[in-house]
């Protein structure tokens, strides 16, 4: 099979590791071979993070290059903007409801960009989500990353792979059937 | 078994399966998580050393002693280690010992790009570049053998790309390896110049058996496809080659890297139209295969700054574009690092950028981002313990020029402080200088996120160890004018830079509270008893718009332009105080969250 590219993105603490990690894993015990890619260091400190994963029979890169992800994730509206060149013109972009804001809005420098999504639907074949009100209809605002996951597991056709597995064998115990919630409320909502 | 590994954990579990008894590093990214695996395997004695230099002599003295070790650092952490690595080139070694140097072709995170294989050539010491992770476990495990086998450290270069990413690794099992017996042989561990003469011909044999190894090495191997296309690659570019080639080109796939395999190159060179070589950074390679005589393309094409990614290579080689979609980029601002909400940093910078009597020399560190708005207040930074003897050199010219218009302020943590700030600082006071120093205590070594250091009272594997007093070690330096603070009360900070700036000759200030991310130890809840436990709110009746609170860079705080009121976010604030100081109207208050 042609190599596959998924594209998480968002701002650093939003979790996009934890579900990249989650993702490479299943895809590995699918057979398939996988290769993931993150940039990390100053990034904690709330600016941009992506985590790049590729599945297939012969990955060799790491990275995905501009113009060929087959979906791209973002945990964040602006930042979806932002890696809208990652995406194929025939790929699928998911976008989280959520704003977090820069610096240079918050010292009231800059306003926070509107009207992404019309800019995203305009251009790209989308899909919004409230991942983060979801996640807080759930009890827990932070699992907001894996109904993105789940989200992804849909629409890339992941569904046959055992998550329920690899949530238990990599998620503390009280946080597993949060979790897999989480995961299942991603999956049906796409 | 199969299992998903870093670049960074697949050195960790190479040196734990090659019987490894000894680990020491200083952090850097992208290099950090190598140590912080490699303390998880019991088997492994594994330090954090207050900089790299010492990390280095640490390894060697116990290569000397008879055990395999690994020590790792950043590519700049190298240029700190240089010392001994020339001269620990010239011993060999007792037990193996590898180097491992993390590049960051790119840049993400340092302030420079620089190519440390060229330290292989400089030091002369042999190299390995694995591309995945596998390779990176395997080649681990070799560099023991080849260290052993021909006597000298090896380095072992990674970059970003491969110590950031995962990919699938076979593990074994360890293997444990006889300690080696020690055994005095001053001609060989003394380097005098009488026996660094033998040394250095020892050596030069040592690489003429490494060229035929090299030749041999499974690492050095040829994938023919049917093509005149030719490409020789090392690193991750390789990877990027078999994207954008494919079975369109054979390769050479070049995992040992120094010395290079030159009798393969030239049987692969045979048939080829066109030889491409593919590297990241510096045209290392091409110039010794072009010298050898062999015919190639490398950075008259392909680009020599940067990282080498694969849409780059095809744009040049291939001419190939794919169609992008563009968003409109008034509607996407930068998002740059910027202090967290609660970091213990934010009063300092508030203070200095408001100053216009200073000149600010910063280090490397979380610390950096003072050069950033709201606080726009650094001038300069180069290195690790730089901002302290570079600021002195700064003082010196304004001494010089008779310009006091300016006073010079060094800005430090405390791990940069311990890694080479003890030195700069013996400068300022031996040479009679005039500076202000103010070294940020956060508690821990926050950039690289959250490793000990010796000013923590922990050590790598979390156990209890002494806790260097920074105050004490300012004041054995000669300074009598120090002074330590609460860096969250604008009042003692103001103060404090006053004093300092007035004072005649050195002064230090040290703030001492815990970084906000981290994970606060027994002591640090009682030293600190307060610490994030608050959380602030804004009295819209009282709040007047004036948006002074957000001078503080805080991103807890957000304006509403709608209402003309500053807001505080909840979830991310820690109750700091630093905004409640600033508020001219006493709009925002303090409570225990």
């Amino acid at each position: 099979m042609e190599t596959k590219n998924i594209v998480l993105v968002g701002v650093g603490g939003q979790g996009t590791i934890l579900a990249a990690k989650l993702l490479t894993i299943g895809l590995m015990e699918a057979g398939y071979d996988v290769k993931m890619s993150e940039i990390h260091g100053m990034s904690q400190r709330g600016g941009s993070v992506s985590s790049l994963v590729r599945y297939g029979d012969d990955v060799q890169s790491p990275v995905i290059e501009i113009g060929s992800a087959d979906i791209v994730v973002a945990f964040e509206k602006m930042e979806a903007l932002r890696s809208l060149e990652y995406l194929k013109p025939s790929g699928k972009i998911i976008v989280n409801d959520t704003e977090i804001y820069p610096l240079s809005v918050i010292i009231g420098a800059n306003t926070y960009p509107e009207g992404i999504i019309e800019e995203i639907a305009s251009k790209a074949n989308y899909r919004v989500m409230s991942a983060t009100k979801m996640a807080e209809a759930l009890g827990n605002a932070k699992v907001m990353n894996v109904i993105l996951l789940g989200s992804v597991v849909k629409a890339m056709g992941l569904t046959d792979i055992d998550w329920e597995k690899i949530i238990r064998g990599n998620i503390k115990e009280q946080f597993v059937d949060l979790n897999i919630k989480a995961l299942n409320a991603g999956m049906d909502a796409v | 078994m199969k299992k998903l590994l870093t670049g960074n954990e697949a050195i960790a579990r190479g040196a734990w399966e090659a019987g490894v008894k000894f680990a020491t590093a200083y952090p850097g990214t992208p290099s950090t998580e190598i140590l912080e695996n490699v303390a998880t395997y019991d088997e492994i004695v594994s330090e954090w050393a207050p900089n790299e230099k010492v990390a280095l002599e640490a390894a060697a003295g116990a290569s000397i002693g008879g055990i395999r070790t690994l020590c790792a650092m950043k590519h700049v952490g190298v240029n700190v280690a240089t010392d001994p690595l020339f001269t620990f080139a010239y011993l060999g070694v007792n037990g193996g010992a590898v180097l491992v140097s993390a590049d960051e072709p790119g840049m993400h995170s340092s302030q420079n790009e620089q190519d440390n294989r060229n330290y292989a050539r400089h030091a002369k010491v042999c190299m390995f570049e694995p591309s995945d992770s596998q390779e990176t476990k395997d080649m681990i495990k070799e560099a023991y053998t080849v260290s052993e086998e021909y006597d000298m450290p090896v380095l072992f270069r990674v970059t970003t790309r491969v110590c950031h990413s995962k990919s699938i690794v076979e593990c074994q099992d360890r293997v444990e390896i006889p300690d080696k017996p020690y055994e005095k042989n001053i001609r060989k561990y003394c380097p005098l110049p009488a026996f660094a003469k033998g040394m250095q011909v020892k050596l030069a044999d040592n690489f003429k058996r490494l060229e035929f190894y090299s030749n041999n090495s499974p690492f050095n191997y040829v994938e023919e496809n049917v093509s005149e296309i030719g490409v020789i690659g090392s690193g991750v570019a390789y990877r990027y080659a078999k994207e954008v080639f494919g079975k369109k080109a054979s390769y050479l796939k070049i995992g040992f890297s120094y010395p290079l395999p030159m009798e393969k190159i030239r049987d692969f060179s045979k048939g080829k139209k066109t030889l491409y070589i593919f590297e990241e950074n510096d045209p290392i390679m091409e110039r010794e295969i072009k010298a050898a005589g062999i015919d190639c393309i490398g950075k008259d094409m392909l680009p020599a700054m940067g990282e080498l990614t694969p849409d780059r290579v095809r744009k040049v080689l291939l001419g190939e574009t794919v169609p992008i979609i563009q968003p409109n980029p008034d509607m996407v601002l930068p998002r740059p690092p910027s202090l967290c909400a609660g970091c213990p940093h934010r009063g300092i910078f508030y203070d200095l950028g408001k100053r216009k009597d200073i000149m600010i020399f910063s280090d490397i560190g979380c610390y950096s981002l003072g050069l950033m708005a709201p606080y726009n207040a650094t001038d300069a930074m180069i290195c690790m313990g730089a901002s302290i003897s570079a600021g002195h050199g700064v003082q010196r010219a304004f001494d010089i020029k008779g310009d006091t218009s300016k006073k010079v302020v060094s800005v430090l943590g405390d791990s940069t402080f311990f890694h080479s700030g003890i030195t700069s600082l013996m400068d300022v006071t031996y040479n009679k200088s005039n500076t202000l120093t103010i070294i940020l205590d956060n508690r821990i070594t926050g950039m690289t996120g959250h490793q000990q250091n010796p000013g923590t009272g922990y050590d790598l594997k979390g156990e209890a160890s002494p806790e260097l007093s920074i105050q004490a070690i300012v004041s054995a330096c000669g300074v009598t004018n120090v002074k330590t603070i609460d860096p969250n009360n604008l009042k003692e900070v103001k103060e404090a830079i006053n004093w300092g700036l007035e004072t005649d000759g050195p002064a230090v200030v040290i703030t001492r509270w815990p970084c906000v991310l981290k994970k606060l130890s027994t002591q640090d809840k009682t030293e600190f008893p307060s610490a994030f436990k608050n959380v602030c709110t804004v009295n819209v009746d009282n709040c007047i718009g004036c948006k002074k609170c957000l001078k503080s860079g805080c991103p807890a705080l957000a304006f509403d332009i709608m209402n003309q009121k500053s807001g505080i976010l909840k979830d991310i604030c820690v109750g700091c105080g630093v905004c409640v100081q600033i508020c001219p109207k006493q709009a925002i208050e303090v409570e225990v969250r």
